[in-house]
């Protein structure tokens, strides 16, 4: 297990070298001039140049590129252009909201997606299967941001149930922060639970014809402890994989949520950023971001690894 | 001249055709229905310019947020313009972007797919790029690529093609992967074919059922990455239609009119879901092994 552990950690190395990279290269391949954002049109010749020489605009872009690289290592993502704030402690001040509405969409998406999926395979082409599967498919064609504006229009416009829109933090109480987050999470959570009875199905069903299951009813066990012992341990390892999918995709889908619902985390921040062409605050947000994703990934494969013996050969 | 096999099935062959037209449809069901609903939005999209009863994009202020089944048949949105013509032009958009994604990435992801599959000294160097492209969450991503390129059409089409290649690319090198060392390919080689013919002639076929299921899928995608993009103001530019665009207008109207979030939203829907059920179909269909899962 330790060399497992190891070597996956090696294996991060590159990805996350080439994530930089290329977002590097992201900003340095945008048009225009960040010192003509910062200073704005009007100003002289004399103080763009003396920006750019402070900033280390000047230098070849190897040494730009490696001074970067070695701020970006140290945790110094620059400081953004519009908001006179380093780029880490902005995205340090966004990252509860997304945080809570990602963890509870992934609730929301285990909770629906799990028990529907288990549900259809027993029920393997009957009428509950059947619906299932239709509304799952439904669910997967839905774009989050309509589905999210037709809850709003039911809940809170029309119903008056839930706030429209906005974001109470932790500090202002649990209760409080969770109004304002329960339709972003079922917005968001709909689609990936959608996705994730699909799958929990389909493992199931391998499963299910597995000689060891056929074993465990012959020998009488109840169906009940055949589906959820038997079968149910050996899916888990797939749907494991798919729950670190769902979080990252989760991840994703909170720019869109955020935007909708005007909650103000770290994706409303970046189509802020990306807005006002605040390319330090881009750069950062997206490499912070990936790095989030290619961690729960790195978690995912551990927890597999740990549960299944054979991950840690197989995979290196 | 006697009777051969082939007289009998010739004189049968016509009430068999139907029968199994029957089953196909049976079998097939959700390709059927899915690929009829994409028809209609097909014609929809083709037929625009005499479907459409108003300019899509001019705006009247006197006329604004008109509710429907008056003098516009779905009313107007906050800029006057009419939402019926919007929506038939929006399907423009979103196929077409749809179909130029889904043949770039199925061109591009198949080509790295099909060479990092057969050559390995080039596989890990290649593989990583497209794991590097992989560990940014794909809308992340295409915002990132917008934000440099800006907004146009072909930009929207490059981003999404960016964000689906690398899976497409996985997709075809996983099946080169498990053919590269089969005997037909190996007596390929020993005749003396070169690695191009090899590639095309031998390998290219066996790759085209996973290819085609994924580019359905891709379609989809990019179908609902475009309407993403646009929503989020970071797609096409906002004089063109787009379903994305108009939902994001509806946004500040929902509560005086929720007509101009409605229908867009529905169309978007009902094109990602007969792309999706096309999808599901053409994998049961090309793929027995896979059937029910």
């Amino acid at each position: 297990m330790a060399g497992f552990l190891v070597r996956r950690f090696v294996a991060i190395i590159p990805v996350m070298l080439l994530v930089a990279t290329a977002v590097f290269l992201l900003l340095k391949l945008t048009p225009g001039d960040p010192v003509g954002v910062i200073l704005g049109p009007d100003a002289t010749e004399e103080r763009r140049q003396a920006l750019r020489d402070d900033l280390g605009l000047n230098d070849p872009l190897p040494e730009q590129y490696l001074r970067w690289l070695g701020d970006a290592v140290r945790g110094d993502l620059g400081d953004s252009l519009f908001l006179n704030e380093p780029v880490l402690s902005a995205l340090a001040d966004r990252a509860e909201p997304t945080l809570l509405l990602t963890l509870l969409s992934t609730l929301v998406a285990l909770s629906i997606g799990l028990p529907a999926g288990i549900i259809a395979a027993q029920n393997r082409g009957k009428w509950l299967d059947m619906g299932t599967m239709a509304i799952a498919i439904v669910g997967i064609s839905m774009p989050t941001f309509w589905l999210g504006l037709i809850l709003i229009l039911v809940f809170s416009v029309q119903l008056r149930w839930l706030p429209v829109a906005g974001y109470a933090p932790l500090s202002d109480g649990l209760w409080e922060s969770l109004r304002y987050l329960i339709l972003p999470s079922v917005t968001l959570g709909v689609a990936q639970a959608a996705l994730l009875a699909r799958m929990t199905r389909s493992m199931m069903l391998e499963v299910l014809g597995a000689e060891y299951v056929l074993v465990a009813r012959a020998k009488g066990l109840a169906e009940r402890r055949v589906v959820y012992l038997h079968a149910l341990k050996n899916a888990i390892i797939p749907l494991i994989n798919v729950a670190g999918l769902i979080f990252a995709a989760l991840l994703g889908g909170a720019v869109v949520t955020e935007q909708i619902f005007n909650i103000p985390g770290i994706g409303r921040l970046l189509i802020q950023a990306v807005g006002r062409r605040d390319v330090t605050l881009v750069q950062g947000s997206v490499l912070v971001i990936a790095a989030i994703y290619v961690l729960v990934n790195l978690l995912v494969d551990i927890i597999s690894a740990g549960l299944d013996p054979r991950l840690r050969k197989t995979e290196g | 001249m006697a009777t051969t096999v082939n007289d009998v099935r010739a004189a049968t062959w016509t009430p068999s055709r139907f029968r199994r037209m029957g089953t196909v449809f049976g079998r097939h069901r959700s390709m059927v229905i899915g690929g009829v609903l994409l028809s209609l939005i097909v014609l929809m999209a083709l037929l625009a310019p005499w479907l459409m009863t108003h300019d899509p994009t001019f705006q009247e202020p006197r006329e604004r947020l008109i509710a429907p089944f008056g003098d516009y048949l779905l009313g107007t949105d906050a800029q006057g313009r009419d939402i019926y013509s919007r929506v038939v032009k929006g399907a423009q958009l979103s196929l077409l972007v749809g179909v130029c994604v889904s043949i770039a990435t199925s061109l591009v992801g198949g080509f790295i797919g099909l060479l990092t599959g057969f050559v390995p000294r080039i596989d890990a160097p290649i593989m990583r790029v497209m794991d590097g492209l992989m560990a940014f969450p794909g809308i992340v991503l295409a915002i990132g690529i917008m934000a440099v390129r800006g907004a146009a059409i072909s930009n929207v089409i490059l981003a999404l093609t960016v964000v689906s290649t690398p899976r497409m690319a996985r997709v075809v090198r996983s099946v080169v992967l498990s053919l590269a060392r089969s005997q037909f390919v190996e007596a390929a080689e020993s005749s003396g074919c070169s690695m191009w013919r090899v590639l095309r002639v031998h390998l290219l076929p066996n790759c085209m059922s996973p290819l085609i299921v994924q580019a359905s899928f891709v379609f989809a995608e990019a179908v609902l990455g475009e309407a993403t993009l646009s929503f989020l103001g970071a797609g096409a530019p906002p004089s063109v239609p787009s379903w994305g665009g108009m939902l994001s207008e509806s946004r500040l109207y929902l509560s005086q009119a929720a007509w101009t979030m409605i229908v867009p939203g529905a169309a978007l829907t009902v094109t990602v879901f007969a792309l999706n059920l096309l999808g599901d179909g053409l994998r049961d269909m090309l793929d027995p092994k896979l059937r029910h899962r």
